[in-house]
């Protein structure tokens, strides 16, 4: 594991160097591209902080086994992309119904299907947000340098502990296979999960305003009864009632979005009284801000607008920005967070531009900027 | 001499039974608690593991230990995660054929494979029970099912010999017939330090036993008649098809952690 200080680093060496930094228990994982220079490192420097690694015989059983682990007090880590994803998407459900924290790293490639397994994409953005059954919220981040996949990763394991759900750090093989110079922090901070007070009974429920309840672990002796029915507060199921079901998925939704200010998080410049807004995420938003430097230096009033948290979306600040500018939404993907952007800003006020495969030039997305404008 | 009585209190959870009158679950339970008892295990460091189905309910919520209850199918996966986490649990994971033979196949084939350190018992009734009597994988050919109502056009699966192949520790066959030695074999189980798995022929009354005219007692009787300890015999076989010490999957991962220097966290 790499120590406080600088270094040159790929994207998925970066996030796994985070990972070890954070104090990661366990990794499972099943190969593919391009996320799995991520286990590639794992299996050698994991074991030698403590963590454990698994290779599993797929990405179900990878995102069954870090949940499971994870009630054993550890934190714990998968990495895959797009079609690994969608194979994850039962146990994700799982994982957010039994409030348990995990770590699941989605370093998408171009989709639909096998696509293009080396080529970067925003295709799952939905899927992250959406891909699991039934009503509930999610966090899931998005970096666009390596230093990002660092503090990313970090910030992943502090939101999964603090709020006891899955985090999903949504990368894409652009910043996954950058390399770039990273400065490995002298401290992390990671406030790690909230063990009961003598005496709680309750595990899966709380007056607390976070709405996070304590989470014991297997082996102390509280008889846990984790289950992904639904359930009553002190675990015991209730396959039909409609009082527990109201209740506990109300607090599941509201314990991201009551959050939500603690939890989003942005990079803007620029937006104040600008005609045009770029909003940009993920390795295309380093073009993208390359793009909206070079039109304000032709006197164009353009803007710059980043959300590092996709899930909980900056709702409050992209519907603030709507009601001032026009936005221009530059994006790996053909629907990937359009459908937000439109939702905040409103559809008549959004221009897109998509490109799938491979980063565009500045100067293509500049030529776009200007069109807008004209 | 404990009673059953005892047994009750000391490891069932007091919620109304959701088992049909005569179903094998129940003396499942029953059998993993008095093994459990009988080696005289700290129950604080029992960890089940289960999907979904009726065997799932077997653990959860009936069982007084820390429970998992899972996805379809991913019990195994679970209780891997469970296991390399915290090697000092004794982890036992409840499934019924389908959950564990069907769904969860080939999780069950690979921990087998990597000799994983767990007690898999696998309730075996013939068919999915919960979802009204579907064909299972481990149905019989010309079966007749809910969904086979011309007979079974698939074979079914003999999922010990399966475990067997793949390279599990220890397999073995009884029926909820067999109860002193189906105990007798959780036992061994819990002594065994790597995979061990245990096939439970065990009677559905009500999605089986309806259609065929049998009561759960009778289906009791079926598998005394039918059932030999005899390999040679052309009867189901019952008892140990495997016993053999090899390399446990998380003593290896925790011996690699020693070895490069660092310490379990």
């Amino acid at each position: 594991m790499k120590g406080p200080g600088e270094y040159f680093m790929e994207g998925n060496e970066a996030c796994a160097e985070a990972a070890m930094r954070a104090g990661l228990g366990l990794f499972a994982g099943y190969p593919i591209t391009p996320a799995s220079e991520i286990m590639n490192l794992l299996c050698k420097k994991l074991p030698e902080t403590g963590g454990r690694f698994v290779q599993l015989e797929d990405e179900i059983a990878s995102m069954a086994t870090i949940t499971g682990a994870s009630w054993t007090g550890l934190k714990t880590m998968t990495a895959t992309s797009g079609p690994g994803f969608s194979l994850m998407q039962e146990n994700l459900g799982y994982a957010v119904m039994t409030e348990t924290p995990c770590v699941l790293v989605n370093i998408q490639r171009a989709g639909p299907s096998t696509g293009q397994a080396t080529k970067p994409g925003t295709g799952d953005v939905m899927q992250a947000r959406f891909g699991s059954h039934g009503d509930y919220e999610i966090i899931a981040l998005s970096p666009n340098s390596v230093q990002e996949m660092y503090d990313m990763t970090i910030r992943a394991f502090d939101l999964a502990e603090r709020y006891r759900t899955p985090v999903l750090l949504m990368a894409d093989a652009g910043v996954g296979h950058m390399r770039e110079k990273v400065k490995v922090p002298d401290e992390v901070k990671i406030e790690g999960r909230r063990e009961p007070e003598p005496g709680e009974k309750e595990f899966f429920h709380t007056d607390r305003p976070d709405h996070v309840p304590p989470m014991p672990k297997f082996g102390d002796g509280y008889e846990l009864m984790v289950t992904g029915s639904t359930h009553k507060g002190d675990g015991t199921r209730d396959t039909a009632g409609y009082e527990t079901q109201d209740k506990l998925v109300r607090r599941l939704n509201a314990k991201i979005n009551d959050n939500r200010k603690d939890i989003e998080d942005w990079e803007e410049f620029n937006c104040q009284g600008a005609d045009l807004v770029v909003v940009s995420y993920g390795s295309i938003s380093r073009p993208a801000r390359g793009a909206v430097k070079k039109a304000r230096e032709e006197g164009l009033e353009v803007g710059f607008f980043r959300p590092k948290t996709l899930w909980p979306s900056p709702e409050e600040r992209m519907k603030e920005i709507g009601m001032d500018s026009s936005v221009l939404l530059v994006e790996l993907s053909l629907r990937g967070y359009r459908m937000e952007v439109e939702r905040c800003v409103g559809v008549d006020g959004v221009t897109v531009y998509d490109r799938i495969n491979s980063l565009p030039t500045i100067d293509m997305i500049y030529d776009k900027i200007k069109e807008v404008l004209m | 001499m404990i009673t059953g009585r005892d047994i009750r209190k000391k490891y069932i959870r007091n919620y109304p039974s959701a088992f049909c009158p005569g179903c094998g679950d129940g003396m499942v339970l029953n059998a993993l608690s008095r093994a459990v008892e009988n080696k005289d295990m700290n129950k604080d460091k029992i960890t089940a593991v289960s999907g979904i189905g009726c065997a799932a309910w077997v653990p959860s919520p009936y069982w007084k230990v820390d429970t998992l209850h899972t996805t379809h199918g991913r019990a195994i996966p679970h209780a891997l995660g469970v296991k390399v986490g915290n090697r000092e649990l004794e982890v036992v994971v409840v499934a019924g054929d389908g959950d564990c033979a069907g769904i969860g196949g080939n999780h069950l084939i690979h921990a087998a494979r990597s000799n994983l350190g767990i007690t898999v018992l696998m309730i075996n009734n013939g068919l999915y029970a919960m979802t009204g009597g579907q064909a299972g994988p481990t149905t019989d050919h010309g079966e007749v099912t809910l969904t086979t109502p011309f007979g079974n056009p698939a074979a079914g699966l003999d999922v010990a010999e399966v475990v067997k192949a793949a390279g599990g520790s220890h397999v073995a066959r009884w029926t909820t017939y067999h109860m002193r030695e189906l105990i007798k074999e959780i036992e061994h189980a819990f002594s065994t330090e790597g995979f061990s798995f245990i096939e439970i022929l065990s009677q559905c009354p009500t999605r089986t036993g309806k259609k065929q005219g049998l009561s759960g007692v009778q289906m009791l009787e079926w598998y005394k008649e039918n059932t030999s300890k005899d390999p040679e015999s052309d009867k189901i076989f019952v008892g140990r098809l495997a016993d053999e010490t090899k390399p446990e999957l998380s003593k290896d991962i925790y011996d690699q952690i020693r070895r490069c220097g660092g310490e379990p966290i």
